[in-house]
């Protein structure tokens, strides 16, 4: 984090130079009146000079990629970040060699290191981001695997007239398979338990 | 797995210079992790229900299981 003491005659004119010397403009910084400095008595007698500490804000995609990278090198991993950003959105898709242990079974690992990323990039920042990751393509592969499933075990249903229970999902999985059974009128789907333990049923329709 | 804890309770927390991960490597591969913050900062390693915890412990797990060894996470 780029960091800056400055002083000046006023509060202002600190700022000022700090911006100058930074180069960059006042949205981009914070700053914090270390001494408010004083006129002193006819401007001889106790007068001081202002003074703050001026930091350059981080983007949201820096901060992001440097904790990625940070947490990935202390797992002894070596990644890639490639990064989109659209509307409030940021994703990012990690990529390199052996990267099954920063999935987990069924993404595991991956739900918990985007739900960290989001508080981390989103701490202390009004603007609220979204953050999505995603590893080496693993959540499209993850989604066509459901799909598939989805559409083996509806067919399963309807030739043996009983309902089936998948094993628990969390809600993104669940919903990619009521989407994709949605538009069948010999099987529905509805989901019953209690969160993280909330499966899916695939019913016949009479 | 200790820079690990100390990275994400770092990146977490509002008084980074307050964070002390001990770690204590026992019997069986096992590895003892205890994780200190300021008070104030507890709420942002546990989270609502535990989530960010659980999620911290996600990470910590895969990391041990990289190295063949089992990690145990506890918040003091």
């Amino acid at each position: 984090m780029k960091e800056l003491e400055v002083s000046g005659r006023t509060v202002e004119d600190a700022l000022r130079s700090a911006l100058l010397r930074l180069g960059v403009s006042r949205e981009e910084v914070d700053y914090e009146v270390i001494d408010e400095g004083s006129k002193g008595l006819f401007g001889i007698f106790g007068a001081r000079t202002a003074k703050i500490r001026v930091v350059v804000k981080q983007n949201p995609v820096d901060k992001l990629v440097k904790f990625l990278k940070e947490v990935t090198i202390a797992m002894g991993l070596l990644i890639d970040v490639e990064v989109s950003v659209k509307e409030g959105t940021i994703s990012a898709n990690i990529k390199g060699e052996n990267l099954g242990v920063l999935i987990g079974r069924r993404g595991e690992t991956l739900d918990a290191l985007q739900y960290l990323s989001n508080l981390v990039v989103n701490k202390n920042s009004e603007a609220k981001q979204k953050i999505i990751l995603d590893i080496e393509g693993y959540r499209n592969r993850r989604k066509n695997t459901l799909q598939k499933l989805a559409l083996r075990l509806a067919d399963k249903v309807r030739k043996q007239g009983k309902s089936i229970v998948l094993e628990p999902m969390n809600a993104q999985e669940r919903r990619v398979i009521h989407t994709t059974l949605q538009s069948r009128d010999d099987i529905y789907t509805f989901s019953e338990g209690e969160e993280p333990y909330r499966k899916i049923v695939i019913a016949p329709k009479k | 797995m200790k820079e690990l804890v100390e990275i994400l309770a770092k990146a977490l927390v509002d008084k980074p210079e307050n964070v002390n991960v001990k770690m204590v490597e026992k019997e069986n591969n096992v590895v003892l992790l205890e994780l200190r913050v300021a008070p104030e900062d507890m709420g942002k390693v546990i989270g609502k229900q535990g989530r960010i915890a659980k999620a911290i412990r996600s990470l910590v797990k895969a990391a041990a299981v990289k190295q063949g060894k089992k990690a145990i996470l506890e918040i003091v």
